[in-house]
């Protein structure tokens, strides 16, 4: 995993409630084996119409600011338990997604590739949003070690949630399987334990 | 301290607690399955280690397989070499493969209990979201994503914050008509597809207790729809028998002695949850769905209404738009193109059981394509012996071979643009059953009855 650098960057809006890892990443594009490429096919049919031409309103085609950061609605990444959807997006070049509720399985496949989730109340991603919408060149800053999202305008400063561990492994690029890995003694004491 | 069935069967698999962080959780029975493993395997090679538990480790070929030709090899390229990958990984790491042709292949959520690899108070995980099934046995049930997938084979551990605890109390009896699917969309459109998010959700109450095991598992199978990690109901005598005699069940003494331990498999009393709701079961009436995600549920004879729970009115009305319908419509008699009786949420031996009750002798309307697509080779089996798969075809269904098949649209399966479905499965998100296709979910007697008719019906009508 990539360590987590703090940056700037612009903000891509995508004022959608329950965005679907179905509609970030359909199901007929899973049959890769390997985990690259599934950037392209990113919102795929949202972004593209049934004969492959680009749908011009979609943000993500009408907005070209090369953000990092993907600002949308309520409950994203729903459904489908596909880590896909999290390598899409990563794939994409978005190292944030921030939203006002995300769902569980989601949270936990972003994470494990580096790509982190920044939750906000309701509130405050309407008002983003709002902003945004007004103008598209606003710069944010995300940092990690501080745990704060802000605005260069001043007009916004929040700090947001995330446990130690995921932070450490986020910023140091650490890898969970040779975290565990490293656990195996107590492992095999488990085991001994409940193992006739 | 009080404990609920959850709390039990989580504490007893914490291998550790890491200060400020998740928790290292024990799996007893890993599923995997052709799409969501092969990266998870290149992790392990590349790391040059073998799967460290493969006798807790079940693999299946489902989601990604075709319906017809199973004996045929696979005739997409990137299909058949996601599937051979499997068989390979399977083979070098020495793990057990339901593949296609082996008698007991089929959908993952539906093997898992019918061979009795499903237990009460085990941890259970597989790479696809509707793991949540398996809770229906007192276990602890959930989908993970290919990086924990990698985690598993690698320790057989994973790492896990603790969810929240929900309790969903129905009491009462049923109405007629009503089946479990009916149950849990009811619920779902009460508290949307994010009312669970962050809970784990146990189901109690007499209308769950009256259940059989299929009915439950179609209720757990859900919980993932309100975005809840997974369902759990208590396991019961209903539980025990059905697992008495399954393939890999404990048998003779050993069975037994597992029934007294699966017995303290429940909640204490005065065991605390974060939130409790309770409904009703008398309030409950045939369901179906009329958006773009399961919490836009309806009564069946009730008309699309002005908005829908935690949706903004843009979402919704793009919602409807893709749908092709509006404010104010009534989904009964409207006229559908697809129906699908299959995927893990409804494609058991009951389901097939009463939709072909329902349609037996009757002929499906001439516009109807309708597909029944058996869970495994098991529900395949009992179906053809049981002389159901001759009540289909006589009725100008098409009766397939096992797989995920529509409901996710990975083979060929696909739902084309602007028809209209009426599926049994879980899901309505745009283009799930393939690019623009519009779905409506419901029950297996709902869908079966409407393909003879052409046209959404209420049951109790017939
Ligand atoms: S039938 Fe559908 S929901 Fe069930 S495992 Fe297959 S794809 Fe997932």
């Amino acid at each position: 995993m990539e360590k987590f650098k703090q940056f700037d960057s612009t903000i891509m809006p995508l004022n959608i409630e329950n965005i679907d890892t179905d509609q970030i990443i359909p199901a007929r594009f899973l049959k890769a084996i390997t985990r690259d490429g599934f950037g392209d096919n990113l919102f795929r049919d949202w972004r593209y119409d049934s004969n492959n031409k680009l749908i011009k309103d979609f943000e993500l085609n009408r907005i070209q600011n090369n953000s990092k950061i993907l600002l949308a609605g309520r409950n994203f990444g729903c459904g489908s338990s596909r880590e896909h959807a999290a390598w899409a997006i990563y794939d994409y070049g978005y190292r944030v997604v921030v939203s006002s509720f995300f769902a569980d399985i989601f949270k936990n496949n972003a994470l494990n590739n580096g790509l982190l989730v920044i939750q906000l109340d309701e509130e405050k991603i309407k008002h983003i949003f709002e902003k945004v919408n007004k103008d598209l060149n606003i710069l944010f800053n995300v940092n990690l070690k501080n745990q704060t999202f802000s605005s260069y305008d001043g007009d916004l400063k929040e700090t947001f949630e995330i446990n130690e561990y995921n932070k450490t492994c986020l910023i140091n690029g650490y890898d969970n399987i040779d975290y565990l890995l490293s656990q195996k003694e107590k492992i095999l004491n488990f085991e001994s334990r409940n193992e006739k | 301290m009080a404990k609920t069935l959850f709390d039990k069967v989580w504490d007893n698999h914490v291998v550790d607690y890491i200060p400020n962080g998740p928790s290292i959780i024990y799996i007893d029975k890993h599923l995997i399955h052709e799409v969501t493993s092969p990266q998870a395997f290149a992790g392990l090679n590349n790391r040059n280690i073998k799967v460290y538990r493969p006798d807790r480790t079940v693999a299946t070929a489902d989601h990604n397989v075709p319906t017809i030709d199973q004996h045929l090899p696979i005739k997409e390229t990137l299909s058949r070499n996601q599937v051979e990958t499997l068989t390979k990984n399977c083979k070098e790491h020495n793990i057990d493969l339901f593949g296609l042709g082996h008698k007991y292949q089929g959908i993952v959520h539906v093997i898992g209990p019918e061979l009795g690899i499903t237990q009460p108070g085990m941890t259970i995980v597989c790479g696809d979201s509707h793991t949540s099934t398996h809770g229906a046995f007192g276990s602890i049930a959930f989908g993970i994503g290919t990086s924990e997938v990698e985690m598993v084979l690698s320790t057989q551990c994973i790492l896990q914050n603790k969810p929240k605890k929900m309790l969903i109390k129905i009491d009462g009896e049923l109405n007629n008509g009503v089946y479990s699917k009916d149950i849990i969309l009811y619920i779902i459109s009460k508290i949307s597809a994010s009312g669970g998010t962050g809970y784990f959700v146990e189901y109690s109450g007499s209308a769950i207790q009256s259940l059989s095991m299929e009915a439950r598992m179609t209720i757990c199978n859900m919980s993932i729809e309100m975005g809840a990690r997974g369902g759990i109901i208590a396991p019961d005598d209903i539980t025990f028998e059905y697992i008495k005699g399954k393939k890999f069940a404990p048998k003779g003494d050993e069975f037994e002695e597992s029934v007294r331990s699966w017995k303290k498999l429940k909640s204490d009393n005065g065991a605390k949850y974060d939130k409790i709701l309770e409904f009703e079961a008398s309030d409950i009436e045939p369901m179906i769905t009329y958006g773009t995600n399961p919490g836009m549920g309806i009564k069946i004879n009730e008309s699309i209404p002005e908005k829908s729970l935690n949706s903004s009115n843009e979402s919704y009305n793009k919602s409807l738009k893709y749908m092709g319908l509006s404010i104010g419509d009534q989904l009964l008699n409207k006229k559908i193109d697809y129906v699908f009786i299959g995927s893990c949420t409804n494609s058991r031996i009951e389901d097939l059981r009463i939709a072909s009750n329902l349609i037996k002798g009757k002929k499906k309307a001439d516009h109807v394509n309708a597909w029944v697509i058996p869970g495994s080779k098991s529900v395949e089996k009992v179906a053809i012996d049981e002389g159901l798969d001759q009540i289909f075809k006589n009725a100008g269904f098409e009766f397939r071979q096992p797989g995920c098949s529509a409901c996710l649209a990975m083979n060929e399966d696909k739902i084309p643009k602007e028809k209209y479905c009426i599926s049994t499965s879980n899901r309505n998100f745009e283009g799930r059953q393939g690019p623009g296709a519009r779905t409506f979910l419901a029950s297996p007697a709902t869908a079966a009855l409407s393909a003879i008719n052409g046209f959404i019906t209420d049951i109790r009508n017939n």
